[in-house]
């Protein structure tokens, strides 16, 4: 139900500069380049990222950076009633997203936005992208969802890390089994739970694969050892840290 | 059904639904934010007042969503008429009268149903007001605007945010077509207002039905 003067196009600009929004702001918090950083880590279940988050926090804290995590449903407003959404199973794909949104507009204003503004690094487990991959498998509209995000601030950097179905599927089974929502059930895509799983993350991993180019995702090997991976994100970062400092202080040099 | 606060809205709609009714006509009623879904997060985030203009016009949304697919979408499948309490166009006014982009939320709601009749009950902030307080209701702190913190006293908060709640209602009128009935009137009189409007309608769904039928 648009009105006649609202246009179909997308509007989660993917040239739009990190540190500002994507797409329509909240106008009530203009962002003034803040000297915080978001570093988002996306990939589906069981590829280590909060292993991963875990140890570029001791990292960059030792080097004398302040972090603050966030990570997906972990809003205070949000986690008990999508918890509780989760378990009667009355979601339909709609609610699920808007759930997942108003969880993220409550970090990104009492946590993300804060942390910018006081020079933090911002570690996110999982981002957005996490909505938009969950919805495309679903079937939500494109168009859609990229305008409800536009509210998101661009991160500074996102890694992906990927792995393949069939590493992915050993994976979860060893860590902590499949749960209806994560193997798709929803979707009815058939009673066995096992093809049904594997149906699912077989087309998230293809969602994440088309938003790897349209957001610039730094894609990272994500079946290499935990320390492998671990040293990568840190020469990435360390750069991209080293970089912005520079330009932070151009007399410094 | 639209209008602020004390326009008299839930008692027309109230005389209506007897009237539908009564003619033979199912009838269901929806009300804004009613869902069981947002409860627990509404409650939480007015008892805290952690709640900010975006996450609120999102926890709107998903009740809205959620009433669509459950209350709204299944009744008209059915043949029924759905009588809405406050439909999208009270996002629209209310999210920006607190702040939150135009096009955004507009585009949020692209997922309702557009209705087949949407009647804006218009009134002044005063008669509202008084209204309102006639009926010692107490004037709760979101609904009054007081999160906005425009002014501390809960009447004149209550006056500041209904006045940009009814700007941003005429801005709706053009752009979504409201049809407008004016709530000064006597409870009778607007009743009557209501229902040739209604009935208007119900005769040109009528005979579509039937050129469709002879097509």
């Amino acid at each position: 139900m648009n009105s006649p003067t609202s246009s179909a196009e997308t509007r989660l600009d993917r040239d739009a500069r990190p540190g500002s929004y994507y797409g329509h702001p909240i106008p009530y918090l203009p962002l003034d380049q803040y000297p915080g950083k978001i570093i988002a880590i996306e990939g589906t279940d069981g590829v280590g990222r909060s292993t991963q988050i875990q140890l570029l926090r001791e990292w960059l804290e030792v080097q004398g950076y302040g972090v603050v995590e966030t990570g997906w449903t972990r809003s205070e407003l949000m986690q008990p009633t999508i918890d509780l959404a989760k378990a009667s199973n009355t979601l339909n794909k709609l609610t699920f997203q808007l759930l997942y949104a108003t969880d993220f507009a409550d970090r990104l204003e009492k946590e993300i936005i804060p942390a910018l503004k006081a020079g933090f690094i911002v570690l996110s487990d999982r981002y957005i992208y996490t909505a938009m991959a969950r919805a495309g498998v679903r079937g939500v509209d494109r168009v859609w969802i990229r305008n409800l995000y536009g509210f998101a601030i661009v991160p500074h950097l996102v890694f992906y890390l990927r792995l393949d179905d069939k590493t992915l599927i050993r994976q979860v089974l060893q860590s902590r089994g499949m749960d209806y929502w994560e193997s798709g059930m929803d979707m009815k895509l058939g009673d066995d739970i096992y093809e049904s799983f594997r149906a699912y993350q077989k087309s998230l991993l293809k969602e994440y694969t088309s938003m790897a180019d349209e957001y610039n995702f730094r894609v990272l090997d994500g079946r290499r050892k935990i320390d492998v991976i671990q040293d990568e994100l840190r020469r990435q970062i360390g750069a991209f840290l080293a970089e912005s400092e520079t330009a932070a202080r151009p007399d410094v040099v | 059904m639209e209008g602020i606060d004390g326009s008299g809205k839930t008692t027309q709609l109230d005389l209506l639904a007897k009237w539908l009714s009564a003619a033979g006509h199912s009838v269901i009623l929806t009300e804004w934010n009613s869902s069981a879904l947002v409860k627990a997060a509404t409650k939480t985030g007015k008892k805290q007042n952690s709640l900010t203009p975006m996450t609120f016009s999102l926890l709107h949304a998903t009740d809205f969503a959620d009433r669509l697919l459950y209350n709204i979408i299944p009744p008209l499948k059915a043949g029924m008429i759905v009588l809405a309490d406050r439909y999208a166009y009270t996002a629209f006014s209310r999210d920006t009268a607190r702040g939150v982009d135009r096009n955004w939320v507009r585009e949020l709601y692209s997922f309702a149903v557009k209705p087949d009749l949407a009647v804006y009950f218009r009134v002044p902030i005063e008669t509202s007001t008084d209204r309102l307080l006639a009926r010692r209701v107490k004037l709760k702190y979101y609904e009054a605007g007081m999160d906005m913190g425009w002014s501390t006293n809960v009447v004149e908060s209550f006056k500041i945010f209904q006045g940009k709640v009814l700007e941003e209602y005429d801005r709706l009128v053009d752009e979504f077509d409201l049809s407008v009935v004016d709530a000064t009137g006597s409870i009778t009189d607007q009743q009557r207002t209501f229902r040739k409007l209604i009935s208007q309608h119900l005769q040109i769904e009528a005979t579509n039905e039937f050129s469709d039928e002879l097509g």
